[in-house]
């Protein structure tokens, strides 16, 4: 689903992306992880136009990014940090995306119903909480029935209840033959979720395949001590 | 509909509900209100306008675009992840702060003028010098709010500039130029005089609005110069082809710096 070859991003002197080379598999939820700073926003950003790489190729579905962009129609992204504009209501923005997109598949509406907003849809973004809010930022990656669906730490401010309607969701959804792509600092979530691991380290792939091979490799038996292995490893190296 | 339309017109609904657009209205309402309740006559109320539009629009647009911009730097990602061009999203958001505060200003102005039936007292030319002036300004400014946030990564350091520049251009420009006239004195100045005039947006606006009124004294010193130097309608011209420019230029480099940048 996504090729990435040979990406570099620097910003002035720092070089997050070192020469970056990453499969991303179709139909499959991949998890992108790594210590702070390793670069995993940077490269959802530059899959998205959002941030431009300095070299290196991008080809989602065959077909590479930058010159046209209307290949982000088939992508739905929730950032990490949900900010709206102030004084418009969630409703509204809805329908302001739904006319930008212009939107040919109908609006995919089961988490609206699922999260149960009652009543906040209506009013004014800036007076949400953090969490309302991250619920309408999940809501809006949805929305257009995207092929290929970019979650920056999903369910960082999400109640145990909003964030297990979500995973249900993206589950589901796979199921149906999206791709995922996912952020998490919470490995018992990726342990739940993801078919696939992407490793990064200071702006490199350190591991790249499917969870289980992970784990054997590392000889652990669950994700978070198998990625702590890695990092050792990587700091022995 | 257009793209670019439809970013412009739900930014144009954010922005009419927001407390400092109110508040800019009614500053502007008010105060024309109480030039005509305590100071009679519509020419007077609008040489006393003058004066405010020169100094007030300039400081709402260029911080409050500036700010507005800044806080809204996660939705312009929330849009640019959407299949649009940058260029429709920059054009958007710019024609979604110009007209509401454009706008607003016109009706601030408009209303009490009707109620108080300027335009029997004052020139309907020159009450539209006015609103005209008014409007290129805020143009000139938001668009240099747009300059400034599209090259500052850091908001605090992009507010300073904002507020720095405006400080510059209402208030220590004239008193530079004349500091350079007593200087120079023995030397002609009248063009680089005017090269000067044309570099300042706010100082264009002043002389072109000024050469409407019959009131040489406050032109300055920049602006009689100009009189002098090209008579009352080429002046006025000239001035309006430099505002022109004054909108376009910082527009266009604001521009090529938002399709770069990195969000």
């Amino acid at each position: 689903m996504i090729e990435a070859r040979n990406v570099s991003k620097s910003f002035g002197n720092l070089r997050v992306l070192d020469d970056l080379t990453l499969s991303i598999k179709p139909r499959r939820i991949t998890g992108l992880i790594g210590p702070n700073a390793a670069g995993k926003t940077t490269l959802a950003k530059i899959v998205l136009g959002l941030t431009r790489a300095d070299s290196g190729t991008i080809e989602i579905g065959g077909t590479p990014i930058g010159a046209d962009d209307a290949y982000r129609s088939r992508i739905g992204y929730m950032p990490q940090m949900a900010r709206f504009p102030e004084n418009l209501s969630a409703r509204e923005l809805f329908e302001m995306l739904t006319d930008l997109r212009r939107a040919a598949q109908p609006a995919d509406e089961e988490l609206i119903e699922r999260f149960n907003f009652s009543g906040a849809l209506e009013k004014p973004l800036r007076t949400l909480s953090g969490g309302t809010r991250q619920k309408v930022n999940a809501v809006i990656a949805f929305l257009f029935q995207p092929d290929l669906v970019i979650l920056d730490e999903p369910t960082a401010g999400l109640d145990p209840v909003a964030s297990g309607i979500l995973k249900d969701k993206v589950l589901a959804d796979k199921a149906a033959g999206k791709t995922f792509l996912m952020t998490s600092h919470i490995m018992s979530e990726l342990d739940e979720l993801a078919d696939d691991i992407a490793f990064i380290n200071e702006g490199k792939v350190a591991f790249s395949g499917p969870v289980a091979e992970l784990k054997r490799v590392t000889r652990q038996s669950n994700l978070e001590r198998a990625i702590a292995e890695m990092m050792k490893r990587g700091a022995a190296a | 509909m257009n793209v670019t339309a439809k970013v412009a017109g739900y930014q144009i609904r954010d922005v009419l509900r927001s407390r400092w657009l109110i508040g800019h209205t009614l500053f502007f309402a008010l105060v024309t209100d109480a030039l005509f309740r305590f100071g009679g006559g519509g020419e007077k109320a609008l040489l006393s306008l003058v004066n405010l539009v020169l100094f007030v629009i300039p400081l709402v647009s260029i911080v409050f675009s500036t700010v507005y911009l800044y806080h809204a730097r996660e939705f312009i990602e929330l849009l640019l992840a959407q299949p649009i061009k940058r260029r429709q999203v920059f054009i958007g958001l710019y024609a979604g702060l110009t007209l509401p505060i454009s706008l607003s200003f016109v009706a601030a102005v408009c209303v009490p003028f009707l109620l108080h039936r300027g335009l029997a007292t004052a020139q309907p030319g020159t009450f539209a010098a006015l609103l005209l002036a008014g409007i290129a300004l805020t143009l000139v400014f938001t668009a240099l709010a747009f300059l400034i946030v599209a090259r500052t990564e850091d908001r605090i350091k992009g507010l300073g500039l904002a507020v720095a520049l405006w400080l510059l251009l209402a208030l220590l420009y004239d008193g530079l130029v004349l500091l350079v006239v007593s200087i120079l004195a023995d030397y002609p100045m009248e063009k680089p005089l005017l090269a000067l005039m044309l570099a300042n947006p706010l100082d264009l606006a002043r002389v072109a609005l000024l050469l409407q009124f019959d009131v040489a004294a406050l032109l300055g010193y920049t602006g009689a110069v100009l009189q002098s130097f090209f008579g009352q309608s080429i002046g006025v011209t000239v001035t309006s082809l430099a505002l022109a420019f004054w909108i376009f230029a910082p527009l266009f480099l604001g521009m090529r710096a938002f399709q770069k940048k990195d969000f």
